[in-house]
């Protein structure tokens, strides 16, 4: 059972401050690291990996520094956002090389059993170069695992995968979670982290601003009021009908055509909207959010 | 102290790009121009001080070392790829002993082992010229590397300040002022040859002060260097 703690940490380049006087324990199991881009979710897992010194305060992995310390390696697997690799080498040859760096005793068995856990193995004897992006990904989370490290970090892994391989990916990352390694990742998408962490961390512009299980995560951002846009082909109908849910605080209609909505609680309304439009027989053509961009609801959580 | 696996993936990433190429160019431009210099006036001290020397310690020597040694640490830490070296157990001097292994390495194949070939044509009457030259070339292309690979730690432009470095601190200072000789690495390694060959390519520097000079440079090189590693600020695109 493996603990990272930040202790009170703040990190400024120049005169720009990336982190500022964060707090926070990532224990065993899954937690999100969410935020907007720019937020200084790398900056944090930088920090967490030894790749940057605090400028004050401290990070630590079960009382041990990360920042020079080269042993602490052997506890935590990294996989970094940025994409390049060993172009060079084939997939299997990186990872190997990477259990060879790790000391392991046998470095082929543990790199295949890496290769298999990500289902690369058909496709690592070629070369890096020619991986695509969730690939790459892929074979990067390989040599993360190989020395099957209790502390996994992954900045930003979803980012360029295909759905299926976003499913896996998550799967991989919640079987890690159970097994009771510790597994903090990335991402500025709230979807993804809710699928699959069991505690986020909210950081935006470099201070922690939230923390708690999704429902409770969910729930500072769900109970704020959200507004959409509906084109149905029955408008006035419909936004009576919406009127007499408690989900719905308010609904204009637009003279252009289209429903102005305001609904209190974004989870209730989201099941509401479609069993009511079909119960009462009025197609909707469409749903969109108008103040739904992931700033303006970091912008509401900053600000409660 | 040196790992295996990061001298197999220095060497990899050298011949992998188009470095690696220049790395052939560089001792076939001065073999060809050896055998001409030969065939064109015969065994002459004069010609072979001027190619060996002019060409081969001053530009070839330090060419290689720069190719090489930025070859193998800079583009990695250029796109951030080190970090897969940076997160694991192993001691930093090991990474920079190890990476400077693999360019000393090409320094012995592609200049310290094409001087001597060169010196053995070109006066195959005095073998200790050719003996002369590669011990030099291997004493200033090691000094180099390890100056390289300080400068590649230091700088993301760490080509261009080496070639600046080269140009105007050895080349153009060098030729002007007379007591650059004590802080430069190429006159160090004029001075092995001189003593071994017999020539006085520089005049008035104590043998003993160049190969303290070079120690001094090859050992401090790579230490500063794995202390600018272990505190090595690496971040993200963000």
């Amino acid at each position: 059972m493996s603990e990272i703690r930040i202790d009170h940490v703040s990190r400024w380049f120049r005169n720009v401050v990336a982190v500022n006087d964060v707090t926070m324990t990532i224990g065993p199991g899954v937690t999100g690291l969410l935020g907007p881009n720019g937020a200084g979710k790398s900056t944090l897992i930088a920090l967490m990996s030894g790749f940057l010194a605090p400028s004050a305060g401290s990070v630590t992995l079960d009382g041990a520094p990360l920042w020079r310390n080269e042993q602490v390696y052997r506890q935590v697997g990294l996989v970094p956002e940025r994409e390049a690799l060993f172009d060079y080498l084939t997939g299997r040859e990186f990872v190997v090389a990477n259990a060879e760096l790790q000391g392991l005793p046998d470095p082929g068995a543990a790199a295949q059993r890496a290769i298999a856990l990500i289902e690369m193995t058909d496709a690592q004897d070629r070369e890096i170069s020619t991986y695509s992006k969730g690939m790459r990904q892929r074979i990067k989370m390989a040599s993360a695992l190989v020395h099957d490290p209790p502390v996994l970090l992954l900045d930003e892994p979803f980012n360029g995968m295909d759905p299926r391989q976003r499913i896996h990916l998550m799967e991989l990352i919640r079987a890690m979670g159970a097994e009771g390694r510790t597994v903090l990742f990335s991402s500025h998408i709230l979807e993804e982290v809710e699928q699959v962490a069991r505690q986020i961390e909210v950081v935006v512009a470099g201070r922690h601003a939230a923390s708690g299980d999704f429902g409770a995560i969910r729930r500072l951002m769900t109970d704020r009021p959200n507004r959409f846009v509906l084109r149905t082909a029955d408008d006035r109908r419909l936004a009576s009908v919406l009127l007499t849910d408690p989900s719905v605080r308010g609904a204009r209609l637009r003279a252009e055509g289209g429903i102005e909505l305001e609904a209190a609680d974004f989870g209730r309304f989201s099941e509401v909207l479609p069993r009511l439009a079909r119960e009462h027989g009025v197609r909707l053509l469409e749903v969109t959010p108008t103040d739904e961009s992931l700033e303006s609801v970091f912008s509401y959580l900053v600000s409660s | 102290m040196i790992s295996r696996t990061i001298v197999r993936l220095g060497v990899r990433s050298i011949f992998g790009r188009w470095r690696g190429v220049l790395l052939f160019v560089l001792p076939l431009v001065l073999l060809g121009l050896c055998v001409l210099a030969r065939a064109l006036v015969g065994q002459s001290e004069e010609a072979s001080r001027h190619t060996l020397y002019g060409l081969g310690l001053v530009v070839v020597v330090p060419l290689v070392a720069l190719l090489a040694t930025s070859g193998v640490l800079a583009p990695e830490i250029d796109d951030g790829s080190i970090s897969y070296l940076l997160a694991k157990p192993i001691p930093r001097s090991t990474i920079v002993v190890s990476k400077l292994v693999v360019a000393v390495g090409c320094v012995v194949a592609f200049a310290a082992l094409p001087l001597l070939l060169a010196g053995l044509v070109l006066r195959t009457d005095d073998p200790s010229v050719a003996v002369g030259f590669a011990l030099g070339a291997l004493l200033g292309g090691t000094a180099y590397c390890a100056l390289f690979a300080l400068l590649s730690v230091l700088t993301r432009h760490a080509v261009v300040v080496g070639l600046v470095y080269l140009l105007v601190w050895e080349g153009l200072l060098g030729g002007l002022l007379d007591g650059v000789r004590w802080l430069s690495v190429t006159r160090w390694s004029a001075e092995v040859a001189d003593r071994v060959a017999g020539l006085t390519l520089v005049a008035d520097l104590p043998l003993a002060y160049a190969l303290v000079a070079g120690a001094v440079v090859i050992v401090g090189g790579a230490w500063l260097t794995g202390q600018m590693l272990r505190s090595f600020n690496l971040t993200g695109d963000e």
